[in-house]
């Protein structure tokens, strides 16, 4: 899979003919995100859903439906094993992509992804978007012209860094209390379980609604914005989402390097039932989340 | 008139004599057969008919029987029946556990109504039966005692040293436990208990709670404040073992909800047994204050206590606190303030964002109405 979606990508001409042309092939695609960030976003879904699907019976252990779950897949020690597992494979991705980015910036010297339109580092454009759109919102003003990455979207990723950097650790100091005791006192362990399940908590809310809305669900993009699964923008998106940006590739002329082919129709399908998967589940837990929080 | 009363006296002599005698009693058998095999095989076989039925001369004899009398022989059973609960409970108490005189057998006889193992159902016959428990106020402690430890060791293992209902109530002398000489009182259950678990008995009279109930701290449990009376399971079942903490709990409500905000109890909770439950710190019969130097969580002994599931335990790690509270400010200072923290950090951002997202909604939802068509 990982060699067609190369493929696709990298070399639009080799696309079979007999490929379905997808309902919006009229307009031209661009590349917005590369196959290894796609594959990113996919494990940390997936990490991220099994974390929480085992840790939040952790957190909430009184409850029936939490029991429930752990006599479902024979007892917490299942629980545990699969939250462990799920944190050892989001360790490693989020690793991963922490040597992607000191890779780029020190060995191929791409400063743009430190600082920029393109880098995830906050601008003062963004504080100013902010209240542009706070404005917009209140029809004090017109819609702020987003650049490639909205403020919201550097919200979402600096929390899930910070969250996964928080929680990780705290989770790996719980994982290897005797050996992590020799370098803070036990009694900050109290601290840890408290701070791993409360960030978790806020991770678990934030990211199966606030971020569920502002990517997928808000009006513009309902009920889904495939361009994290298929990569792909089309230029129409391009244009109203990500105006700034739009306007520098055309000046310098990037914009048509990074053109491609509509997402084939199998990529749509599969970003839907990808991404309806996650936020169905999300939701279900979202929700049990709620109950239980407040019967607590 | 002197011959006459001479033979007279001497048939009544000889019947009388040889009515006393177990070969004579077969005499009474030709009218009263019904009575004889059982009566050859019981306790009583060595005795004569006469020898309880007291007033029987001869024949014939008036019809309607004088009750016999039990405590004539058995002085000390049937006093300690009539100062007991059942002192009042039929005409005849004896015969409602031992059945017809005429075929007693002893205790020892694995057949006997009061054979260990044939107790338990001897009781419940009627303690055992709901309606009548119901009507006497009485719970209904036989199916309770059956599926208990006790109760499955006695009649299904036939482990006879196992406890039978007599082994703790007693067999005559049964006192209400409110009674303090009833062996069921709650002064007197160690003691009771401690009659087969003489080394539980002995740890914790050595404990905090033996010593609590000692020096007449009411609150204080007895064996049967955690074990129950009647439904004891083995303490190795891990069904039992999982409601345990709750039944500490019971009384030690404020370390119970410590407790449960811990890993430990979270992961309990959910059915895992390798983690600690209270008694894996505290011990459970020989339970003594962290003050105590003999205490499993005295500070010196902490390395070794926590070291049982623990591996690779410094001193460092054991400042962990097990039942840390976040809202003692003054007793968890760093863990109040995180806690303050994460509060503020959970409300704030969520707060925050709640408000972004439903200003957009509604902003967004305007401009399609407005805009049907306009691109998303």
């Amino acid at each position: 899979m990982t060699n067609d979606e190369v493929k696709t990508i990298d070399e639009p001409a080799a696309i079979p003919s007999v490929t379905p042309p997808s309902p919006d092939s009229e307009g031209r695609y661009y590349t917005r995100f590369s196959v290894p960030q796609r594959y990113l976003h996919g494990v940390l879904a997936i990490t991220f859903l099994g974390l929480a699907l085992t840790g939040l019976p952790l957190r909430f252990s009184n409850t029936r439906v939490a029991l429930a779950l752990a006599h479902a897949v024979g007892g917490f020690g299942t629980i545990l094993f699969f939250h462990l597992l799920n944190a050892v494979v989001m360790t490693i991705a989020f690793l991963i992509h922490l040597g992607d980015v000191a890779y780029r910036v020190v060995a191929r010297k791409e400063y743009g992804l430190v600082w920029g339109p393109n880098s995830m580092v906050p601008r003062l454009k963004d504080i100013q978007d902010f209240f542009g759109n706070l404005k917009w919102f209140l029809h004090l003003g017109p819609k702020p012209k987003m650049d490639r990455y909205a403020y919201w979207d550097k919200f979402d990723y600096w929390a899930v860094f910070w969250g996964m950097a928080i929680i990780g650790f705290s989770g790996y100091a719980m994982w290897f209390a005797p050996f992590f005791a020799r370098f803070i006192p036990g009694s900050w362990l109290n601290i840890a379980l408290l701070i791993h399940g409360e960030e978790a908590l806020l991770a678990v809310t934030f990211i199966f609604t606030i971020h569920f809305f502002n990517t997928h669900l808000r009006p513009e993009n309902f009920p889904m914005d495939l361009v994290i699964f298929n990569g792909r923008v089309s230029e129409e998106e391009l244009r109203h989402r990500h105006p700034e940006e739009y306007k520098r590739l055309v000046e310098s002329g990037e914009l048509e390097k990074i053109r491609v082919q509509a997402p084939p129709r199998w990529l749509q399908n599969f970003g839907w039932v990808f991404g309806t998967s996650v936020i169905l589940v999300g939701f279900v837990l979202i929700a049990l989340t709620i109950v239980a929080f407040v019967k607590e | 008139m002197k011959w006459s009363a001479a033979v007279a006296l001497a048939i009544a002599f000889a019947f009388n004599v040889l009515a006393d005698s177990p070969a004579k009693s077969a005499e009474c058998l030709t009218c009263h057969d019904e009575k004889g095999a059982g009566f050859q095989a019981s306790v009583h076989a060595s005795l004569s008919c006469t020898g309880c039925h007291t007033d029987k001369k001869g024949y014939p004899h008036a019809a309607n029987p004088v009750a016999v009398k039990c405590e004539s022989c058995h002085t000390d059973p049937v006093a300690g029946v009539n100062v007991s609960v059942h002192a009042k409970a039929s005409p005849q108490p004896c015969k409602g556990c031992h059945g017809d005189p005429h075929g007693i057998l002893p205790a020892s006889d694995p057949k006997s109504s009061t054979y260990p193992s044939n107790l338990p159902r001897t009781c419940g016959a009627c303690h055992g039966d709901l309606k009548f428990a119901k009507s006497h106020g009485l719970k209904e402690v036989y199916s309770q005692y059956m599926d208990s430890i006790h109760g499955f060791a006695l009649t299904q293992d036939g482990l006879l040293v196992a406890a039978s209902c007599s082994s703790c109530h007693g067999s005559h002398k049964i006192l209400t436990k409110s009674d303090p000489n009833s062996r069921t009182n709650r002064a007197n259950i160690p003691s009771t208990c401690g009659t087969c678990h003489a080394g539980a008995q002995k740890a914790y009279l050595a404990g905090i709670h033996g010593q609590g109930m000692q020096t007449g701290n009411a609150r204080a449990p007895v064996c049967t404040s955690c074990h129950t009376a009647h439904q004891i399971s083995n303490p190795n079942v891990v069904a039992w073992q999982m409601k345990t903490s709750a039944t500490c709990g019971e009384c030690h409500q404020d370390k119970f909800k410590t407790y449960h905000d811990t890993f430990h109890a979270q992961v309990s909770a959910l059915g895992y047994m390798e983690t600690a439950h209270c008694w894996d710190c505290h011990g459970f019969h020989e339970i003594l204050p962290a003050t105590d130097a003999k205490s499993t969580i005295a500070p010196a002994n902490l390395i070794t206590t926590c070291g049982k599931c623990h591996s690779g335990v410094t001193a460092s790690f054991v400042s962990y606190q097990p039942h840390a509270d976040k809202h003692k400010r003054d007793a968890y200072p760093a863990l109040w303030a995180t806690g303050i923290f994460m509060n503020l950090l959970l409300a704030g951002v969520l707060g925050f964002f709640a408000l972004h997202t439903l200003l957009w909604l509604i902003r967004a939802l305007g401009e399609r109405t407005a805009q049907p068509k306009s691109a998303g």
